[in-house]
Formats: structure tokens, sequence, C-alpha cells
């Protein structure tokens, strides 16, 4: 696997979005042809060169590809967007949209991520050691896609609204979330290791929530059924398993009702 | 004499009253009286003849003196702004006519700016909403017609929309509703006592910030399915007595205000109740209405989604049309220093945004565009005053309902001024002289 080595230089004055920075745009280039990828701040276009120093080359698919950006990307947007194959590495924080609509690769962010990481993911891995800002591993505005495969694991906090109209994947936040967890969701799995707020599982029709901790007030659409002992993040618990959301629509398969499922650590 | 203007349109809130009747001066330069309108109507035409009212643009230099300048030195800083900015906002359009939000846009189109109206702070979530899940509604004249079920959830017409509920929602006696009120069940869901809940057969007063669990209560009360005991505040009979009382009207209407909209929740709050709304339709007949405040905030809306595709926070920073609230939305803008310069019209966001969004407009370069010397003028570096929207100058408006309606000119504007149309159309000729386009 060859390297691409990203340092911030410039801080933009204002932000700018990088969607190039995938190493499907960086496959079968050197570091010069890196550079002269654009990115855009505002309304100008401008290269990548302008703002980071490159170094190293890209692999000849994405897949023999890793870039890893050394520092703070606070004011850069959309880092992995579409990313297919391959790795990238944040050595600090970055922007919104890390890993928006990805399809395969992993991201490892050390630091923080903003909003709307993991916006209708497809596939891949994103890590992120710190906290992850709101809407992670939701829909686009609009979309009734959310999430649809792929695992996001999150070290810290999450914030509100994660996992809105997901119908696959994982979401793991080690830490606390905020309101709305899976509104609208019609599948996927959702594990809470820290507490809830409200509003979980609001409007859903499909999929698990896990939660470890509190969650300080249950929505009222959702029916206490029985305990249930499993593995969950490899951990083993008892939980308490509730159905809902009752005021949602429910599918039939196979003459049995699917319902969204909150599971609660005793 | 004084003559009298018939059918004029109140230019203040969403209600849009087309029944005013104007009395002016034989010479039409003054307004004597207002017939027919509200208080805070009233006040808007009258107020346009205010003695304190700016006629001429002024600037703010390096010390903070305001100086007086001309109108072709306010065209050409404006425009000088718009172009040397690498992501310039232009905020406001909801208290203007159509034609200058439109002349507006091609400026923002030309200048790669963010557009974005007073549904960013109040019935953006609305919006987002819509487009999530979709909505059924109707107008105001099905609703003064059909409507026997009416809920008025975290809003407060009785002071927001004053005649609201005489014109459309309550008390009108319609095609069909030929007892007015006395047929009409009427639900407020609000946290305080207001002068709306006052007046309702049943208030529900719940907890602030359950809303959301409210709604999804009313879902399953309709459902059949069982409920806990209270859901935020309110006892299980209460929720399902309102629902029994929704499903039996003949016509139901959900009004909603920024007591949703801007709560905890937000725009899950809109879809929970347009879900609701739909839930209904399976008995009766039901429908769903925003009660939008300024007048022309829905027109700004739909000229911008015939235009660019999205109602509100288009970014065509790239040279095409993005949307995304919570990126592109003028508070998350302005707080994260995402955009370099400001230029507001039809709007007071230095009387409405949180005081660290006007701090960074006070950093920026920036114009307000009010007939007024507003809190936004006073963070601003250049004031541009411009003729009343609705009232020296007519136009095309929304009313809250989606309907357009013709507003009128009753007076003549002070000698020299521009409209707001009138002004960005020579900051557009200005622009496409910097920028070298046709
Ligand atoms: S209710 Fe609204 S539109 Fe009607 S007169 Fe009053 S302020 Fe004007």
């Amino acid at each position: 696997m060859e390297t691409v080595t990203l340092t911030p230089k410039e801080q933009p004055e204002l932000f700018i979005d990088a969607e190039n920075i995938t190493p499907n745009a960086f496959a079968g280039k050197n570091a010069a042809e890196i550079a002269g990828l654009s990115v855009f701040e505002g309304n100008q276009t401008q290269t990548l060169g302008q703002y980071f120093e490159v170094a190293g080359k890209a692999g000849a698919t994405a897949e023999e590809t890793k870039i890893v950006i050394k520092g703070d990307v606070t004011k850069v947007k959309y880092i992995g967007m579409r990313m297919n194959g391959g790795e990238i590495v944040v050595e600090g924080s970055a922007d919104m949209y890390v890993g928006a609509w990805m399809e395969s690769g992993s991201i490892h962010v050390k630091g923080n991520v903003d909003a709307f990481s993991g916006t209708g993911m497809k596939g891949g891995e994103i890590e992120v050691d710190g906290n992850a800002g709101n809407y992670l591993g939701a829909a686009y505005r609009g979309d009734w896609r959310g999430m649809q495969a792929g695992t996001i694991r999150v070290h810290g906090n999450a914030g509100s609204d994660i996992g809105t109209f997901m119908n696959g994947g994982t979401i793991i936040v080690e830490g606390d979330v905020d309101v709305h967890v899976g509104t609208h969701a019609e599948g996927g799995t959702i594990i809470v290791k820290g507490n809830g707020k409200s509003k979980i599982g609001g409007q859903m029709v499909k999929g698990e929530i896990y939660v470890f901790g509190t969650i300080d007030v249950m929505m009222p659409g959702y029916v206490y059924r029985e305990d249930v002992d499993l593995e969950v993040d490899g951990a083993s618990a008892r939980f308490a398993l509730f159905e809902g959301d009752m005021g949602e629509r429910h599918p039939k398969r196979k003459g049995q009702v699917t319902y969204g499922k909150i599971y609660q650590k005793y | 004499m004084a003559k009298i203007i018939t059918d004029v349109v109140c230019p203040f809130c969403g209600t849009l009253c087309d029944d005013l009747e104007v009395k002016v001066s034989d010479d039409g330069k003054e307004i004597l009286e207002v017939y027919n309108a509200c208080v805070i109507g009233t006040e808007k035409f009258l107020h346009s003849q205010a003695e304190d009212r700016l006629t001429v643009p002024m600037k703010q230099d390096e010390e903070g003196n305001w100086n007086e300048v001309s109108i072709d030195e306010a065209v050409d800083y404006t425009a000088q702004m718009l172009c040397n900015a690498k992501k310039p906002l232009m905020y406001g359009w909801s208290s203007t006519n159509c034609e200058a939000q439109s002349a507006g846009h091609e400026i923002a189109e030309l200048c790669g700016a963010v557009v974005d109206n007073t549904a960013t702070v109040c019935h953006g979530t609305t919006l987002i909403a819509v487009q999530d899940v979709g909505v059924p509604s109707c107008t105001l004249g099905e609703v003064k017609n059909r409507a026997d079920r009416i809920v008025f959830w975290g809003c407060n017409p009785a002071h927001a929309h004053p005649r609201h509920m005489s014109r459309y929602s309550i008390f009108p006696r319609g095609f069909f509703t030929g007892k007015g009120h006395k047929a009409r069940k009427m639900v407020v869901v609000d946290p305080r006592s207001t002068d709306t809940a006052k007046m309702a057969d049943l208030h529900m007063q719940i907890e602030q910030g359950r809303d959301y669990e409210l709604l999804s209560a009313l879902r399953v009360a309709i459902r059949g399915n069982p409920l806990p005991e209270t859901v935020a505040g309110i006892p299980r009979e209460t929720i399902q007595d309102v629902a029994e009382t929704l499903k039996s009207g003949r016509f139901v209407v959900i009004f909603f205000g920024m007591g949703v909209t801007q709560s905890l929740s937000k725009n899950h709050n809109i879809d929970i109740a347009i879900a609701l709304t739909r839930d209904l339709n399976d008995y009766t007949k039901a429908a769903i209405m925003p009660m939008r405040g300024h007048y022309n905030v829905t027109g700004s809306g739909q000229v911008l989604g015939w235009q660019f595709g999205f109602p509100f926070c288009v970014d065509l920073s790239r040279g095409f049309a993005r949307y995304n609230p919570g990126d592109s939305t003028s508070n998350d803008l302005l707080r994260r220093g995402e955009v370099d310069a400001v230029f507001v019209l039809g709007s007071d966001p230095g009387a409405h945004f949180p005081i660290s969004s006007v701090k960074k407009i006070a950093q920026l370069p920036s114009v307000c565009v009010d007939p007024h010397y507003t809190p936004t003028s006073a963070v601003c570096k250049l004031h541009m005053p411009t003729a009343f929207v609705g009232v020296e100058e007519g136009g095309c408006a929304y009313r809250m309902d989606n309907v357009p309606i013709e507003t009128r000119k009753v007076v003549e504007p002070p000698e020299g001024m521009l409209s707001d149309e009138g002004f960005l159309e020579r900051v557009l000729a200005r622009v496409k002289e910097i920028k070298g386009v046709a």
C-alpha cells in the first residue's frame, strides 16, 4: 500500500470543500498531480497544494492508497466523501461530512468529527476517537435512505439525530448521545454504551437500538415485552426489550408484524 | 376631500388580509386612516409616515460615524462588496415582494452567494419536514368553509395573527360551517395559558419540550394502541378524548407555530404532526398548515423553490444550488465564520439572531436595506432606505397557505426613493459591469 501524506500549511480564510480527498481521487497520481486537484473555498476554485504540503504517492488503485492527514482539518469538509476503497487517517479533528455516502474502505479520525458524518453511508468503516456531531449516519435532507451498510464507531459522545432514516449498518457510540436516535429508522443497529436522552426510536418502523445507560423519557409508543440475555459488542448482559413505535405503520412478514426494538440494559 | 382605497392587502403577517380600506389625502401622499386591519397591520401602514423615517443612504466610516452618501455610492458599495466576497450571505427577503426576491436571486447567482430567508429561524424546520414526509394541506378558504376541528399547536394567533381566527379559522360562518364557532371544536396545545388557549374548548397544557411525545401519543391513540398513564404531563384519557374529537370531525385542521418548530425536536415535531394528519385521513379529512409570520416569507420560499429547487438557505457558491440546514443556514454560517460579507433586505436579524451571529455581522462588510433604521442597520456598514413594499409599492406576495395575492400601492413614497426591486436592479446592473457579463 502506498501512502500520501497531507500536512496542513495555510488555514483557509473561510472553509473548504475537499471532496477530492479520497483514495479514489488520488489513485494513480504522484504528489504534484495530487497537489493540483481542486478544492473550493466559497466561490473560489483552488488547489489542494495551496492548503497542504503533499508528500508520497498514491497506489495504482483506491484499494492500494492510504491518505494520512497530519494535523487538524477542522475547516475542511467532505473528507472521504463517496470514498470507494483504501484508507484515510486524520491525526486531528475534521469538519462536516466525513465519509458521507462512502461505499467501502476505512476512515480513522483521531480527534472529533462535526455534523453529517457518514451521511447516507453505503459501506466501509468510520472510527472516531473523539466525539461526533449531529446527524451521524443519517439521511441527507429529503432522502429516505439514511445509512445503509457499514460500521461507524465513536469512542466519545455523539450529538442529536443519529441514524435518522437509517436502514442498515451499525452505529456504535461508546459515550452518550443527545436526543433523537434512529428516528424513522427502517433497519440497522444503533448501540449506545453511555446514556440516551429522550425521543429514542420515534417513528421507527424496524431496526434495533441498544442503550446501556439511562433513557430520560421513553417514547409513549413503546411497549415492554420481555427480558433477554444478549451479547452486544463484546458485552454480555440482560436487557429489557421494548417494541414500537406503535404509532407508526408496521409491515407484516410471514404473518408476523415487524417492530422497531429498543433494548435497555439492566 | 380624502379618498378611500378598497381591497388593500396588509403587508404584515402571513394572514395577508385582503379586505383593508385605507383613507388617503387628496394628493395621494398621506395615509389618514386604516380600516379593517388589526392593530399591528394598522401600525405598519401608519409607520410608513413616521417622522424619523430615513430617506438617504447612510454609511459608517472607520470610526463608526454615520455619513450620508448618494444612491450611486450605495449601489456601488453593495455591488463591490458582493463581487469581492468569497461567500457572501444574502439574508432576509420575507418582507418584500416576489419581484424583489427574484432580482436578488439573480445577483446571488452571479456572485456565488448563499440566499437565506427568515424561515431559517422560524418555519425552516417545517420545510425540512415537508421535504422528508410530504404534506396534506389546504387553503384558508377551505378552512373557513369546511373545518369543524381546529388545533392550534404551539402558536398564539390572538397575538401573532390577530385576524386569523375571525377571518378563517374559528368565527366565520362558511358554506358548510353556517353555525360559525358554535359548530367548531377548538383544541390548543401550549405550555402557557395564552389568550388563544383561554378561548379553547380544550387546552392541553403540555410540558415544555415534550411535543414530539404528545404527537406520538395521539398517533398511538388513533390506532387504538395502549398508552402510558400520562404523556408530556397530559393524562391518557385526555389524549384519547382529543383523538376521538379529531376522528369524529368532518374536517380537521392543525395549525402550528414556532412553539413547535423551534423547540426541542424541531423538524421532527413537524414530521410527526404531518404523520398524525395523514393518519387522521384514514377516518376523516385532515390538513395541516404552518402559521407563517412575515407576510411574504412563504413567497420567498416559493421563488427560491422555483428558481433553485429549495425553499431557504440555498448555497450557490459552487455554481449550483445546494441546501442543507445545519450547514448552509445563516446562523451556522455566521457562528462558524463561513461567510465574508452580509447583505440584509426585508428582515431584521440584528433584533432576532443570537448575539454571537450579530457580532459576526458587525465584523464583516455588510449592507442593510430597510425603510427604517433597525438594530441590523446599527451593526451594518451601509444602510440603504427604500420604499415600503405593500404600502408604497405593489407586487406579489404569498399567504401562509401558499395562495399568491397581488398587493396594492396606496401612497407615493417620498421623493426620489427606490423600491427594493429598483435598488436590486441597480445593484444587479453594477454587478454585471464589474464581472464583465452582458
Ligand atoms: S392579521 Fe395580519 S395580515 Fe391581517 S391585518 Fe393583522 S397583521 Fe395584517
